[in-house]
């Protein structure tokens, strides 16, 4: 009945509206799996999960019998100490990888910033450390910092050194979890910058260089401030994916020794299948989205706010030599 | 570490005497001095020494990991040199001895956990992407084509959604899959959480490969007749099949790889390999030869894509930090 070819059309006004009604219908109909799915799958969840974080709820209980206890959760939250300690590491840990992959990441591009042959096989090399389940790098760290069969202390042993306690000591073990999020993650760093470097205005370098800029003043003056714009998103996005991190600490140390390697990610995932308590995990859910939202909101604010005062830097340089 | 700490002040010499010192002012008459137009730095041999230390760096793990599983017990705690031993493949036929044709002579009592996981873990990973990819183009089409909702909207989302922790869903997808939908122990219950998961992501990058789709071309075919599904079918498809590589990849991935949820979610017989891994993982006497073996498996796939489609996958991952 409906829908014959488009030229049959003007002859047959019915036909018509029928036709345009049901295109007008087209773009629901695309959106609506997606919207479902949604819908169904995240944003109902979420909700639920604020609700959930009301209540004092365990495994066996169904949500409607859970007791309501109104702000609990949240209040005995800020005097857990082992929550706080979990809080701390998360901030730390973040911190030390953010920056070290930074600066890492960066130097390194600033450094190789050459015309490289094979450079889509460099990058190609550089992005399977992320592409690998972070199940398996845990794995292939654990088996490195081992301390009998471990790569790492046979070296030392082998050059007449004492061993590392790596990943047994309190004191070694978040460096050691950090040191791995570093391997898997300066790549991404180093090919986001590297991209941003090789893009720059010739003409901006050049202008420097015949002004007989020294190499590291076109490096703080000239292509650092440039990148900035990338360097930003690149801090945020690691930022954002170093809250995320959860597997590789929990096949290497399982939060251990002590509380040493418990992120907040760990942690919510203890209380819900150790502690039982669904309720507080819901909490400290929130708390550590609450987090998240924060750091990226002010490091988004940071970025736009050094973005628009090197804009005017410029343009008042810009007036200044046209003056 | 230690090499890279010595790399800027050995490159250094290497590098072409581009730059005049600094405080010496360059004149006109000396610009024919330098070789002209030179666009780029050219590489010396310092440089191409840095850059296989950071290749060696970044592949050492991963070939440890390789050796390993080739190796026997016996020689992965014997004090030899590590590359030093016969390589074996008894620590594959250990792990896959369910499926393979043969019964592998030192496996004396076969553990079906492994290949069971491997099969889930296929058909899992498989319909999440599919399905991701299925309902993200229809949606990311609309958006672009029908101006419904705000791409602004889109981007937004996928900024927030990339921020949530996986962690944080821990409760919710409890309580509420086996509660409420019963689909706790299911293909569907995890199936639909990675599709929800990646639902934002795979309609912000396809929409921006749609949008660069000419719209003539739909025109025309819509004037010869094609209804919107047909146009969408036959014509916006084709043209998006990088966009859809990126995002295929992106979703299995997830979908392959993730654990915390997969570890609430499902039981004894739908278990994922990620989760069978972390399970078999104990504290002392872990048999590394075997156990590498698994994650060799586990990685493979993954490390296909990438040796594949390199470039899609940066674009992927660098969604949202090149174009505003």
């Amino acid at each position: 009945m409906r829908g014959g070819p488009a030229h049959t059309l003007p002859k047959d006004p019915l036909m018509a509206t029928a036709r345009r009604r049901a295109n007008r219908l087209t773009p629901y109909l695309f959106v609506a799996p997606a919207l479902l799915v949604l819908a169904v799958g995240l944003l109902y969840p979420i909700g639920y999960m604020v609700w959930a974080s009301f209540l004092d709820w365990s495994p066996s209980q169904r949500i409607g019998e859970a007791e309501f206890v109104g702000m609990r959760n949240y209040v005995g939250l800020l005097g857990d100490a082992s929550f706080q300690e979990s809080v701390r590491v998360t901030l730390v840990f973040a911190a030390a990888v953010v920056s070290i992959e930074m600066v890492l990441g960066v130097g390194l591009a600033l450094l190789l910033d050459r015309q490289i042959r094979g450079m889509s096989l460099l990058r190609t090399v550089f992005i399977l450390p992320m592409m690998i389940a972070p199940i398996v790098v845990g794995l292939i760290w654990r088996y490195m910092y081992h301390p009998s069969v471990g790569v790492f202390n046979r070296t030392l042993e082998s050059w007449g050194l004492e061993p590392i306690p790596w990943l047994s000591s309190p004191d070694w073990a978040l460096a050691s979890v950090i040191i791995a999020d570093v391997w898997q993650w300066t790549p991404f760093v180093f090919i986001l910058s590297l991209a941003a470097l090789q893009s720059l205005p010739r003409s901006a370098l050049e202008a420097a260089r015949v002004d007989g800029a020294s190499e590291w003043q076109q490096v703080w003056h000239i292509k650092l401030p440039l990148m900035l714009p990338v360097l930003i998103v690149t801090a945020l996005l690691r930022l954002i994916d170093a809250f995320k991190v959860l597997e590789v600490i929990l096949v290497m140390t399982n939060g251990g020794p002590g509380l040493s390697t418990e992120i907040v990610s760990l942690r919510i995932q203890r209380t819900v299948a150790e502690f039982r308590q669904l309720g507080t995990g819901a909490a400290m859910s929130i708390y550590l989205l609450l987090i998240v939202l924060v750091l990226t909101v002010a490091m988004f604010l940071f970025g736009k706010w050094r973005e628009g005062r090197d804009a005017r830097v410029r343009a008042r340089a810009a007036e200044a030599e046209a003056a | 570490m230690t090499d890279q700490a010595t790399g800027p002040g050995r490159a250094r010499p290497a590098a072409p005497p581009a730059a005049p010192p600094a405080g010496v002012p360059v004149r006109a008459e000396d610009a024919p001095v330098a070789p002209p137009r030179r666009r780029r730095r050219e590489a010396g041999p310092v440089f191409y020494v840095i850059i296989a230390l950071l290749v060696m760096m970044a592949l050492g793990p991963i070939l440890l990991m390789v050796t390993t599983s080739l190796k026997l017990q016996v020689d992965i705690v014997s004090s030899a040199p590590g590359l030093l031993f016969a390589p074996t493949l008894q620590n594959y036929e250990t792990v896959l001895c369910d499926v393979l044709w043969y019964e592998p002579e030192h496996v004396r009592f076969c553990d079906p956990t492994f290949s069971r996981a491997l099969g889930n873990s296929l058909i899992v990973a498989t319909v999440s992407t599919v399905l991701t990819l299925l309902i993200g183009t229809m949606a990311a089409y609309a958006i672009v084509r029908f101006r419904f909702m705000g791409r602004d909207a889109v981007s937004l989302g996928t900024l927030l959604m990339r921020m949530v922790p996986p962690a944080v869903l821990l409760v919710p997808i409890f309580g509420i899959w086996t509660f409420q939908y019963g689909l706790n122990d299911t293909y569907a219950g995890i199936v639909l959480v990675y599709v929800a998961m990646n639902l934002p992501f795979v309609i912000w990058i396809l929409q921006s490969f749609i949008s660069q789709v000419p719209m003539p071309l739909e025109e025309a075919a819509r004037m010869d007749g094609a209804n919107p599904w047909q146009v969408f079918l036959l014509v916006v498809l084709p043209l998006i099949k990088p966009g859809l590589a990126a995002a295929a990849i992106f979703t299995f991935r997830i979908a392959w790889n993730e654990f915390i949820l997969a570890n609430v979610l499902l039981g004894r017989n739908t278990r994922t390999v990620p989760v069978t891994i972390v399970n078999s993982l104990t504290e002392h006497n872990i048999d590394w030869g075997v156990i590498m073996a698994t994650g060799m498996l586990l990685a493979v796939p993954p490390v296909i894509f990438t040796l594949l489609a390199s470039r899609q996958i940066i674009t992927g991952m660098t969604a949202g930090a090149v174009k505003g």
